[in-house]
């Protein structure tokens, strides 16, 4: 499904939209629900390796949801608080958290793209890499600018 | 939506020939076919809804949203647990305006003619969806049930996209709904786990705590159990694995419907892996649902999933014959249904002369019921052991039913390793 052209990986998109940032890459799945606090943005669920960490802003690799399906609330209600992740790309597709997003979109006007990647272009975006990820219904492009 | 084939009634909804919440409803339904890669829509029997618990401003507005644009359901629908105990108000603790924003969402969703079930199990109710029958269930520990144990065909719907589906009686042909994704995919073999341990109830939260933690996002089949596994074990079993994984199906071999044989477990495919769960294992998978060591215990609280009547059944005798220690404070979660049952039974006199907090349409871990001198909560919960210490900032402490009880009466925290050091 992915090929990688120069930089840019080309993967799915479960959510469209335009975002940038520096990327966050989970070491585990996370659960938003009881695992991110939208008033602070931050990974809140202390079993986490990285509970503490900033969600917000950030492109967050997490290689798939977890656990409760109330994480989609909790993805819309950081998108009003502006404490969002600035987009989500995984490994495996999550309804859940493309939910939340696509509701965001619908409530709020503002887009969170959702896109799935395959395990090398997932591999090849380490923390800290500033990532742009353009997405629409036809495909999703996820390109590393500066590292 | 490209990829989506859609029926004349769905262009309908969507066109806004049934009205503004239809539309939007059906908006999302189809944001979530295309995400899914689903290629049509199906006729869903029921939801049951779990977007009526307060996550924040963003949930009040899309409910207010719906009711605004004339939503109602157009299916059974039952709903899961909100933020207030609205039959015993004074057990909350937090401030007015959440408490005051919680029940304007649950009176939103009971307004759209959902049932004001506030329950996680209405698995419990006197109807539930038959072997086959595709439904749009949210709330983790549901929907494992609904598939596992029922035989019904969920997929792991969430808030919003649960009342999407009531709204509309439409979901995403993907998921849970297709048979290709109903087969095992990792096969747990239970290894010389003595009969004693396997007769006993706490067994199964500390087997779905490791069964989700190593399956992820596979479906786990699960050799071994016995036959005489009730439904309140496999209750146990699939909120912890839909807690430290995302299981939202298991088999269990010989005991739930798609498993008459490992083979059909497996749909004739061989596992991507098998993990022999040994004494050992289940030893370490007990210690890890608890953070605490030490003997404090200032509140125990039972009943995530929601206490059943076979529960109660087996605390009533348990709590007639003990005292509860003072300093110690003892909560059962449970559904209004099941307690209009416990009353019926004459039950309810032991439950108010032990002093023990029965808390009804909400839950110990999701809102604000708890005292801040409740530091350390035992639990015979593993979803309860893994989210209660984030969500409500408590240490916990994992044990059977019994063990709560006793530690109850003792004011300190008493626990049989014996069972889990033999095996």
């Amino acid at each position: 499904m992915t090929k990688r052209s120069g930089d840019a990986a080309d993967g799915r998109t479960l959510v469209s939209g335009s975002a940038r940032g520096p990327a966050l890459r989970l070491e585990e799945p996370l659960s938003l629900w009881g695992g991110m606090d939208p008033t602070t943005g931050k990974v809140i669920d202390r079993r986490h390796p990285q509970a503490g960490e900033e969600l917000a802003g950030r492109v967050v690799l997490m290689p798939s949801g977890r656990g409760s399906s109330s994480s989609s609330s909790v993805l819309a209600e950081a998108v009003r608080a502006g404490t969002a992740p600035a987009a989500v790309v995984l490994l495996e597709p999550d309804p859940i958290v493309a939910l939340g997003a696509v509701v965001a979109a619908e409530l709020y006007g503002r887009r969170v793209p959702v896109v799935v990647l395959d395990e090398a272009a997932y591999g090849a975006i380490r923390t800290g890499d500033e990532v742009v990820v353009e997405a629409d219904d036809e495909k999703a492009s996820v390109s590393v600018t500066g590292r | 939506m490209p990829g989506v084939r859609l029926s004349p009634s769905d262009r309908a909804m969507l066109d806004g020939g049934r009205g503004e919440a239809a539309r939007l409803a059906m908006r999302i339904v189809t944001a979530m076919a295309s995400a899914t890669a689903a290629e049509h829509l199906i006729d869903v029997a029921s939801a049951h809804v779990d977007g009526c618990l307060y996550h924040g401003q963003a949930s009040l507005d899309f409910a207010e949203r719906l009711v605004a644009g004339g939503a109602r359901v157009a299916i059974p629908t039952t709903l899961n647990v909100g933020s207030v105990d609205l039959l015993h108000p004074d057990l909350y603790r937090g401030d007015r305006q959440s408490a005051a924003n919680g029940r304007r969402l649950m009176e939103l969703y009971a307004s759209m003619g959902c049932r004001p079930t506030w329950t996680c199990a209405p698995y419990q109710l006197p109807e539930r969806p038959s072997l086959g029958q595709h439904v749009a269930w949210a709330e983790s520990n549901a929907v494992v049930f609904a598939n596992s144990v029922l035989g019904a065909r969920t997929d792991r719907y969430g808030d919003f996209i649960d009342i999407c589906a009531a709204i509309t009686g439409r979901a995403p042909a993907a998921g849970f709904h297709l048979d290709r994704n109903r087969a095992g995919q990792i096969l747990f073999r239970l290894d010389g786990v003595s009969k004693s341990l396997l007769a006993e109830d706490v067994l199964f939260p500390v087997l779905g705590h490791l069964v989700g933690s190593e399956a992820g996002t596979l479906v786990p089949v699960i050799e071994g159990l016995p036959g005489s596994v009730t439904e309140d074990q496999l209750k146990a079993l699939g909120a912890a694995a839909a807690s430290s994984g995302a299981v939202a199906l298991f088999h269990a071999v010989g005991v739930t419907p798609e498993a008459r044989s490992l083979e059909a477990a497996f749909g004739g495919v061989e596992p991507r892996r098998v993990v022999e769960v040994t004494p050992s294992r289940l030893a370490e998978a007990r210690d890890s649902l608890s953070t605490v060591a030490g003997d404090r215990i200032d509140a125990v609280s039972v009943g995530t999933p929601h206490f059943s009547v076979a529960e109660f059944a087996r605390l009533t005798p348990l709590l007639e014959r003990t005292a509860i220690a003072s300093g110690v404070d003892f909560f059962v979660s449970t559904s209004r249904q099941v307690l209009a049952e416990v009353e019926s039974r004459g039950w309810l006199r032991v439950y108010q002369r032990a002093g023990v907090k029965l808390v009804v349409d909400t839950c110990t871990y999701v809102t604000s019921i708890l005292k801040p001198s409740h530091r350390v909560v035992m639990t015979n919960s593993a979803k309860w052991a893994y989210y209660a210490p984030a969500n409500v900032g408590v240490e916990v402490v994992f044990g059977s039913l019994e063990e709560c009880v006793r530690s109850a009466a003792e004011g300190k925290v008493r626990r049989d390793e014996t069972l889990w050091r033999r095996g």
